[in-house]
């Protein structure tokens, strides 16, 4: 198991806090809550160690469009750069809702 | 593990299969919210108050916020209750410290409820592998203060048991479902103390073949359990379907006499099939049938 | 002879009945009170194959159910603070694995052993567990686990688990070190009787000169505790409160007293 802790540039923050996902095998959970603009701050704890770029790619390429001002706190059990990026935009339309 | 059961004895009832919407396809927190009258679900405990496992973190085990077990009360056909709902996809559904606190905690809040003036039922949603290992001793002492819990509130209003699937009740937890005053389960669902896998590993594919579907599904399916009395109510994969059967269960109250305390009838079944003999699954329900205690005894 | 047959015989004041050859009872005298003794004792003869060691298999969750609520049914028209001490002593391997015992539903009869002691507790009776051996899984949850008070004698040959140390490692995909390694630092995971006397379930372990074969001191000891165990169920809580609010609980439980408070507020 590995800790990831990363920011990103972030303007909008989301209407309010939203949780979507399971930390079953090739899933993940993430949490999120509203923050001041300004930043995103990410952190991972994914039971797959060693793919910290992976992680930065996935999350740079997700918050350069989405520029989400939140904490977000990911617990993976091994999902896919696809499910962590489809999980990402759930948690922002969840909180949408 | 999860292949589908075998069809159930009886016409199939395809208009109520093609008309239905799939309970067992929901996650935990779906199928608890579901159960419940539309708009009066609330959680308590859920994720953000991240009350986590304390012990898996330290054994580089990822854990979740909600510790796998969801807590939401609500009213059932207006009527006060408290839906918690094990979450089969992390851990296997495996009991913790917190998760079956979280379990205990609340059945023994909705007990103290009932003897205040506010009858509340409880459900459970039960798809759990038991104790889980990576907390061992301390899951298997809270599935312990689970069943105490379950007792304390099933002397005052129904604790009903849901068994959907996919992964079935097994291990400890088996033994809280068969304290239930109710429990309804689906021809996916599986109700057993040790698994195929289990027993295969402490007893030789002799004792149990884990690989023979067949042979799981007999003994441990949902169809079985119910034809043979281990199990009330058999129910489709359908989410009206199984909200009805939950609120029919809440109101036929507290059993007069719950399927634990009917001593008598297990002594008269066990004497019924020799051990070393045993009757074919599919028999089994008929030997039963004729097994009722004796005169004199008690119940 | 296993360790519980050797611990009922030993603690009991009088004859040693078999409820059927894998399940023995006893009445013991505890200062003012008769206790009943229930052990689950090795048949190596038992119809259920997977049964013969001492497992709680189908025959002895009936056995344990109806022995315990006999005891409560004779004691029903007794004040409820003068109801007999009910005395699992345990030594037992851990639940039958078999065919045929998921084929009769054996976690229905663990559940009626487990619902007679329960209402034993709930009833007024002091139940006390005695963990001579070893004390793993399903079998301790029918048999030992529903107690008021738990005691255990300090043995190396006292060893209470959820499951095997061989099967813990397979199924969690560790080595047999590793989990020792784990266990060192996870007090829940160890197999060690002194750590799992930190998680607030033990009221008391016991020091005994011979755990196989109890020498007159260790009967004396055991006796004593016991009797002190009755006089502080007596007192106590009817339900299993008290594991969350013993000394050990208050370290190692933080989380179980965290969850429960949480739950309690956001309730109403």
């Amino acid at each position: 198991m590995q800790t990831l802790n990363f920011e990103f540039p972030a303007d909008r923050p989301p209407p309010r806090r939203a949780h979507v996902g399971v930390v079953g095998s090739g899933d993940l959970e993430i949490l999120m809550t509203p923050e001041p603009p300004g930043t995103a701050r990410v952190r991972v704890r994914t039971s797959v160690d060693g793919f910290d770029t992976v992680w930065r790619t996935v999350l740079e390429r997700f918050f350069a469009r989405h520029r989400v001002a939140a904490a977000f706190e990911l617990n993976d059990f091994g999902a896919t750069p696809g499910v962590v990026t489809l999980r990402l935009r759930q948690a922002v339309e969840e909180s949408r809702r | 593990m999860t292949s589908p059961p075998p069809a159930a004895d009886g016409p199939t009832d395809w208009t109520a299969i093609l008309a239905r919407t799939g309970f067992i396809e929901l996650d935990a927190r779906a199928r608890a919210t579901a159960l419940l009258d539309d708009g009066t679900a609330r959680e308590l405990c859920g994720p953000f108050d991240r009350i986590e496992s304390p012990w898996l973190e330290p054994q580089g085990v990822v854990p979740q916020s909600d510790d796998g077990v969801i807590v939401v009360k609500g009213r059932l056909d207006g009527r006060p209750a408290v839906v918690i709902a094990i979450e089969q996809a992390f851990q296997g559904g495996g009991i913790g410290e917190v998760s079956g606190v979280k379990i205990a905690a609340a059945l023994s809040l909705a007990a103290r409820d009932s003897r205040d003036g506010t009858p509340t039922v409880a459900v459970l949603l039960l798809e759990t592998g038991g104790v889980r290992l990576q907390e061992a001793n301390l899951g298997l002492a809270t599935v312990a203060e689970v069943c105490s819990a379950l007792l304390e509130l099933r002397a005052l209003q129904p604790v009903i048991g849901v068994i959907a699937g996919t992964l079935g009740c097994f291990g400890g937890m088996s033994i809280a479902a068969g304290l239930c005053s109710t429990l309804i389960i689906t021809a996916e669902g599986r109700l057993g103390l040790d698994g195929p896998q289990v027993i295969e590993s402490e007893a030789g594919v002799a004792e149990f073949d884990a690989s023979d579907h067949t042979l799981i599904w007999s003994i441990d399916g949902g169809a079985q359990r119910t034809r043979t009395g281990l199990a009330d109510v058999l129910v489709l994969d359908d989410v009206t379907a199984m909200r009805s059967a939950v609120i029919e269960a809440m109101e036929r109250g507290v059993p007069g006499e719950h399927r634990s305390r009917r001593i008598g009838e297990l002594r008269a079944r066990l004497e019924a099939v020799d051990p070393t003999d045993p009757p074919a699954p599919a028999d089994l329900a008929a030997v039963w049938a004729h097994a009722v205690p004796r005169e004199g005894d008690r119940p | 002879m296993s360790r519980g047959q050797s611990w009922t015989r030993a603690l009991a004041d009088g004859d040693v009945t078999h409820v059927v050859p894998s399940v023995i009872t006893a009445d013991a005298a505890l200062g003012a009170d008769t206790a009943r003794l229930i052990a689950v004792v090795p048949d190596p003869r038992s119809p259920y194959r997977r049964a013969r060691k001492g497992e709680v298999g189908l025959r002895e969750g009936l056995a344990l159910a109806e022995t315990v609520t006999g005891a409560v049914t004779e004691d029903a028209h007794r004040a409820e603070d003068r109801r007999r001490p009910i005395v699992a002593v345990v030594d037992l391997p851990s639940q039958a694995y078999g065919r045929v015992e998921e084929l009769l539903g054996i976690h229905h009869a663990l559940a009626a052993a487990v619902d007679a002691y329960a209402s034993a507790r709930a009833a007024g009776h002091p139940v006390i567990t005695l963990i001579v051996g070893t004390a793993l899984s399903g079998g301790l949850l029918a048999h030992g686990y529903q107690a008021n008070q738990i005691l255990a004698l300090d043995d190396p040959g006292v060893v209470i688990h959820a499951m095997h140390k061989e099967a813990a490692a397979r199924v969690t995909r560790r080595t047999s070190d590793e989990l020792d390694e784990l266990a060192a630092r996870i007090p829940p995971l160890s197999y060690e009787v002194a750590d799992w006397a930190k998680l607030g379930l033990c009221d008391e372990l016991l020091d005994v000169e011979d755990a196989d074969d109890p020498t007159e001191t260790d009967v004396r000891t055991a006796k004593d505790a016991l009797t002190a165990a009755v006089e502080r169920a007596r007192r106590g809580p009817r339900d299993l409160s008290n594991r969350l609010t013993s000394p050990g609980a208050r370290v190692t439980r933080a989380a179980s007293r965290r969850i429960r408070e949480a739950l309690a507020a956001q309730w109403h």
